[in-house]
Parts: structure tokens; sequence; C-alpha cells
């Protein structure tokens, strides 16, 4: 079953603060990853990995340069789920 | 060479490179250094640490992607500086995977009966080829040789090597341009340059699958390992290589890097010999050993530390 929006911000929430310790509520849909939460290249790439294995989605190298905002990672996310 | 004295021209700071690589400082030939210089003061310590007589070398393999003229090798030059006389000598080019291919192809020759002593260098003077403003690999660079001798044993001593390359993503380590179009006024001096976050990705999650591979066709146990000795690419990606590899802790890991930097073929053997000379292993343990870059070109195996 297709998670919700709001069930694949959550599990993103997770993802970005295993990664790097930011707080699970500051993981807002209008955040941007670099400006705004601080994420490096490397970690976003982490982050976009271990978001692949936990919702079974692919998310091509070149898409990842696509995904600016949290939003924008989870309407990736939702709209491409198996 | 610190952080701080390459920090300026990439708006950079010796906390932000910390941080992101793990260098805290990189090895640069002084003026008038060569690369062959390096590799024959590497190959030198080879070969009186293995006790060999330089005349009982039969090949010379060489790899590098900085030696300076595209004919002929720096092999053959490095063979007549070392002593080895007439032996067959010849350079490889696959970047950071080019000493494990040295490795594969030393024990090919050996395993076949061509030769009884093989010379493999890893050397690089990179720092001919950086751009002080890139913020996407040059900072990381550094200079080196690394060398070893591989000759017959009675007990297998480098496992099978699993090894391969992916050229659809031929660009996403390479160099600006080519010598051509700076011939033709087309480009600056061609200098490397990387797309981190694909490269990152590959360096990781592929390579662990390809180490993985190689533990399992050399027939030992994770807990038979003394080392993991990766190409020293960036420590983020050493740190997240050996936390999927999921090694026992037993294994120490190398890290040349935070003293080195990047060298390409030479940070394999380098980061091997800091491991020996600073006692975290010893002669005869194994290490898992996996080189990976442009090409993109990759090689691992198991060796026994000499």
């Amino acid at each position: 079953m297709a998670l919700s929006e709001q069930d694949v911000l959550a599990g993103l929430a997770e993802l970005v603060n295993d990664e790097t310790g930011i707080a699970a509520d500051a993981v807002q849909m209008e955040k941007s990853f670099t400006d705004d939460l601080d994420i490096d290249s490397i970690s976003m790439m982490t982050i976009v990995v271990n978001a692949e294995d936990k919702f079974g989605v692919k998310i091509p190298d070149e898409e990842v340069k696509n995904l600016i905002t949290v939003a924008d990672a989870v309407n990736f996310i939702t709209s491409n789920q198996g | 060479m610190t952080n701080d004295e390459i920090a300026g021209p990439i708006e950079s700071s010796d906390e932000w490179i910390r941080q992101r690589t793990g260098i805290v400082t990189r090895v640069r030939a002084p003026e008038g250094q060569s690369l062959m210089d390096m590799a024959v003061e590497a190959s030198k310590e080879a070969i009186e640490k293995s006790g060999i007589d330089p005349s009982e070398i039969d090949a010379v393999i060489l790899a590098t992607i900085s030696f300076p003229y595209a004919t002929p090798s720096g092999a053959t030059m490095l063979a007549a500086e070392v002593g080895a006389g007439d032996a067959a000598a010849y350079d490889i080019s696959a970047a950071c995977a080019g000493y494990c291919y040295g490795i594969a192809q030393a024990d090919a020759l050996i395993r076949s009966g061509n030769s009884k002593y093989v010379l493999v260098v890893g050397g690089e003077k990179l720092s001919d080829f950086i751009s002080p403003t890139d913020r996407s690999i040059s900072f990381l660079l550094g200079d080196g040789a690394g060398a070893a001798i591989v000759g017959p044993s009675d007990h297998p001593g480098i496992s099978k090597t699993v090894w391969g390359s992916d050229g659809a993503n031929w660009d996403k380590v390479g160099m600006t341009g080519s010598i051509l179009d700076f011939r033709d006024g087309k480009t600056e001096w061609p200098t490397l340059v990387q797309e981190g976050q694909p490269v990152f990705r590959w360096a990781v999650w592929e390579m662990v699958k390809v180490a993985k591979e190689a533990l399992e066709a050399s027939g030992l146990a994770p807990e038979d390992l003394s080392a993991l000795v990766t190409h020293q690419a960036n420590m983020r990606i050493i740190d997240e290589f050996a936390k999927q590899l999921e090694l026992p802790e037993s294994v120490v890991v190398a890290k040349d890097i935070v003293e080195t930097g990047n060298t390409s073929a030479a940070s394999i053997p380098l980061a091997m010999h800091r491991l020996l000379a600073e006692g975290k292993v010893k002669s005869g343990g194994y290490a898992l050993e996996i080189g990976f870059g442009a090409g993109l070109a990759y090689a691992a195996q198991v060796v026994e530390l000499p």
C-alpha cells in the first residue's frame, strides 16, 4: 500500500536525523536540504540511498540534484512508490 | 600542505574541508621532485625489504595517470633506474584502481610461470593536474608513490581479483579537457574533476558489493582479515564503506587520507605502508584491498601483508 505524504515526511525526517543528527521535527516540507538544513552533498546521497531502501523507490543520480526542498523529495517518493 | 594553505581560492576553510573530507594535510611534491623520483624511491625501498636483487625482477608495472609523457612508458625508465635491466615494463592507466590492477597482473604473471618477481608501483604527481579553484576534487589530491615486489610462494598470498569497469560513467571522474583541445586553444590546461555525488554512491554501495565478492572469492571469513585498505578517496567514503561492509571491530580500517590526501594509484600501497610502519597490522596478516575511480574502473583482492 502506498504511503501518505505525511508518512513519507515522517520516514524521511527519521533518515535525516540518523545521518545528520538534525531533529526530525525540523525537517519540514518547505525546508531546503542545503540552505536551511545545512546538509552537504555526501550526507544527501546517504539519505537518498537509505530512502530508496526504506520506501522501495529508485532515485536516479540525475534526479538527486532536483531534490532541493524536503517537499521535492516527499513528492518524488510518493509519486514513484512501487 | 595544510587545508589553510589551499582554502582561499575555493572560498573554504580548514573546518569545512575536515568535515567534508577528513583530510587534515595532503602531501604535495616539492618543486623539482618528479613522479619518477618518487617511484624510484618507493621501488628501491620495496626491493630492499624483499631481499631480492633487482636483476631478478622480470616485469615492472607502473600504475599512474600523471606520468607526463604519452610515450615511452614511465615503467621502462623506472626499470632502468632501479637496476631491473631488461625486465618487461609498462604503465597501467586505471586511475585509482591502478595499483590493484597491477597486483592482479603480477599475480597472473607469476602463476602462469611467465615471471618470477614483479615490481608493482602506484605513483602519482597529481599536483601537476589540479586547479586551485576546483571545489570538486583538486583540494583532496596529493602526490606520492608506493611499491611492492610480488614473488612466488608455496601458499596463496594473493586471492583471485574481482575487477571490472563501468564505461557508461566515463565522464564522472576525469579531466576538464583533452590535450588536443589544449593544443588548439579550446581549453585551459586540463585538470582533474569529478561529479562528487554519483561517484560517492558508486564508490560506497556498488564497491561494497565488489569487496564482499572479493572476500568470498578468497575463501576467508571477515574475522580472518587484519585490515581493510580502500582507495583513500575521501574519509566520508571510507567511513561509510566500512559501515556498509560490517566488518568485525578487529579489522583495522586504513585512514592514511588524513595526512596524505588522495593520491590515486599510490593511495593503497601508501596506506598499507603506514599500517605496517605504525605497527597496526603484522606481516603475514590478510588485508582486503580495493581500488576504484575514474573509468569508472575497480579492482579488489585479498593480499597477505608483506
